[in-house]
């Protein structure tokens, strides 16, 4: 009789994470598997804890219960072994000031045991800087740094890359041209974790998603399942959308969001026929009552606004 | 570990303190020749002060004497206090935390790139008085503190020696910089700090009521070479501060690492 196949350990997997400062709660048992092959985002507001966690998952601070494991390996218990494979940067890539793009990366590549030159000079020409790798990193961009800390983590030929906002603070072309390398290098096979709160590039970018709201994880699964479950969306035009939202909520309504004189929310068809009586008699006239898909970005602000 | 080591090396040799330190005590003798071939009379009432122009052996030992008190322990705390707190202000920490190197091995290589500068400052000192005070009073025998006359190289010897019992409780200052820098997280208080508790070892050496504890102070072993410049050489104080400063090295060392070890790395 054969054994069953051996299970291979996931890229991510997070079991009951909790990081607490004082009476803080900044992570609150956080669950994450994030498969082979997936381009995952993790989306949050700010201070939602997703950096928290990506700081935990790379072994930079200790969590206060439960694990994590990259590959299998818990980065508290296996110290630097757990992290092979593995490349990343949490809250921007930071290097030394006062030394070259190049000399940072032979650094850092001395940290792993050593790369050739001519790898170095790979990784600058795919994040476009090898005509500035000379140049003082104190004297680079914001985006040149964001690149710079792209082409340290591929120095480590990573098969899991756990990327922080990589977009922020970068402009448009700058936003357009890493949007394409991440594309690129998931086409390559590269597993990615990347947290974000720019949700047009989550929704280009990734397969999977978990949304994060003060340290709660409050869904986690299929992009396309998240947004395919936002079905059942209306949008209405009406005549005094603050009067209508209220009389929305009167009917069972809630999640309803105001977004430029337009209400967006989800129902089923019998109470929004219901809500539509209700608004006739309230005397509030309907000029557009229609089927809407949700956005992630009109779900996100739905499932994150909640509560507050 | 070789590599952590030279990188930490190369580290420290792309920033301006480092040269701030190394310079003054390589400026130090020179201007202290220099002052003395200007002016006649001389330091002396401390040792060796009266053989100051007999031969340039005897320049790098008053010039220890006057910066074992408080400028050796400023350049070494420049630097230790800076080593670790320079990561945590820069982010750089989580940069190099995050490749394929443990805590440990970092924090190692710290310690002992903080270590070669400290020797490194001291040997730059001595050597430049030597070679700038032979130049201008000759390389001549040396009249120790005991009255008795020993060869050049005899000299030389003792100022190595010397110099080594001296670089050990700079050790210890060093190592004292190290456990602030990596506690504080913050460059100018670890500086600070360590600069404050080198005074404060030397402060208490001087209180009355502190002679029983005297001679286990850290101030108290900065003047232990003194014992190579009688002779025979007194090896009481040496060998006192061979092991009194490896308590002060290994204790801030071991605490140190232990914070390091366990550390968070956040918000920096």
């Amino acid at each position: 009789m054969r054994g069953a196949p051996p299970i291979e350990p996931l890229p991510v997997e997070a079991r009951g994470l909790v990081k607490r400062y004082g009476d803080i709660v900044a992570v609150d048992h956080v669950d994450l598997s994030v498969e082979r092959g997936d381009v995952f985002g993790y989306l949050g507001p700010n201070g939602a804890g997703k950096t928290t966690s990506l700081r935990m998952l790379l072994g930079l601070i200790r969590p206060t219960a439960g694990a994590a494991r990259l590959f299998g390996r818990d980065p508290i218990v296996d110290g630097a072994r757990a992290l092979d494979g593995v490349a990343g940067f949490v809250e921007g890539p930071r290097f030394y000031p006062y030394l070259s793009g190049r000399r940072n990366l032979r650094l850092l590549g001395d940290l792993d045991g050593g790369v050739p030159a001519a790898r170095i000079d790979e990784v600058l020409d795919v994040v476009e800087l090898r005509d500035r790798a000379k140049d003082r990193v104190g004297g680079y961009s914001h985006g040149m740094r964001q690149r710079l800390g792209i082409a340290g983590a591929l120095l480590r030929d990573p098969k899991l890359l756990l990327l922080d906002e990589p977009a922020t603070g970068l402009d448009p072309g700058g936003m357009r041209d890493m949007r394409e390398l991440i594309k690129r290098l998931a086409a390559d096979g590269i597993t990615i974790l990347l947290s974000s709160h720019i949700l047009a590039e989550v929704e280009e970018l990734c397969n999977r998603v978990a949304i994060i709201r003060t340290g709660r994880i409050i869904y986690e699964g299929r992009l396309d399942e998240l947004l395919e479950s936002a079905g059942g969306g209306y949008l209405l035009r009406a005549s005094d959308p603050e009067r209508a939202r209220a009389v929305l909520l009167a009917h069972g309504i809630d999640g309803v969001q105001l977004v430029e004189r337009e209400l967006r929310f989800q129902a089923d068809a019998g109470a929004v026929e219901a809500a539509t009586v209700a608004l006739g008699k309230a005397g509030i006239g309907i000029s557009l009552l229609a089927p809407h898909t949700a956005t992630l970005e009109e779900l996100f602000l739905g499932m994150t606004e909640e509560a507050a | 570990m070789t590599r952590v080591y030279r990188w930490e090396v190369l580290k420290l040799l792309a920033q301006k303190r480092t040269y701030l330190g190394l310079g003054a005590a390589m400026l130090v003798p020179l201007i202290f020749v220099v002052v003395l071939i200007f002016r006649s009379g001389g330091p002396n009432d401390i040792p060796l002060g009266r053989s100051i122009r007999e031969t340039g052996l005897a320049t790098p030992f008053v010039v220890l004497f006057f910066m074992s008190i408080w400028a050796f322990p400023l350049i070494t705390a420049l630097v230790s206090g800076d080593i670790v707190a320079a990561e945590s202000h820069n982010g750089t920490l989580k940069t190099i935390l995050t490749r394929s190197r443990n805590r440990g091995e970092i924090y190692a290589a710290k310690v002992l790139a903080a270590f070669t500068y400290t020797v490194l400052v001291i040997a730059a000192m001595g050597l430049v008085g030597v070679v700038a005070a032979s130049i201008e009073w000759g390389f001549n025998d040396l009249t120790s503190l005991s009255g008795t006359t020993v060869s050049a190289w005899h000299g030389l010897g003792l100022l190595a020696a010397s110099l080594a019992i001296y670089a050990w409780p700079m050790a210890g200052i060093a190592a004292f910089g190290l456990f602030l820098s990596t506690v504080t997280r913050n460059s100018a208080s670890a500086v600070v700090g360590t600069l404050l508790w080198a005074l404060l070892m030397q402060l208490l050496g001087v209180l009355p009521g502190t002679e029983s504890i005297r001679p286990y102070l850290l101030g108290e072993q900065f003047q232990a070479w003194h014992g190579f410049l009688r002779t025979p050489a007194d090896w009481t104080p040496v060998v006192r501060a061979l092991w009194v400063c490896a308590f002060y090295v290994g204790v801030p060392l071991a605490a140190g690492y232990l914070v390091f070890l366990r550390r968070d790395v956040a918000g920096e």
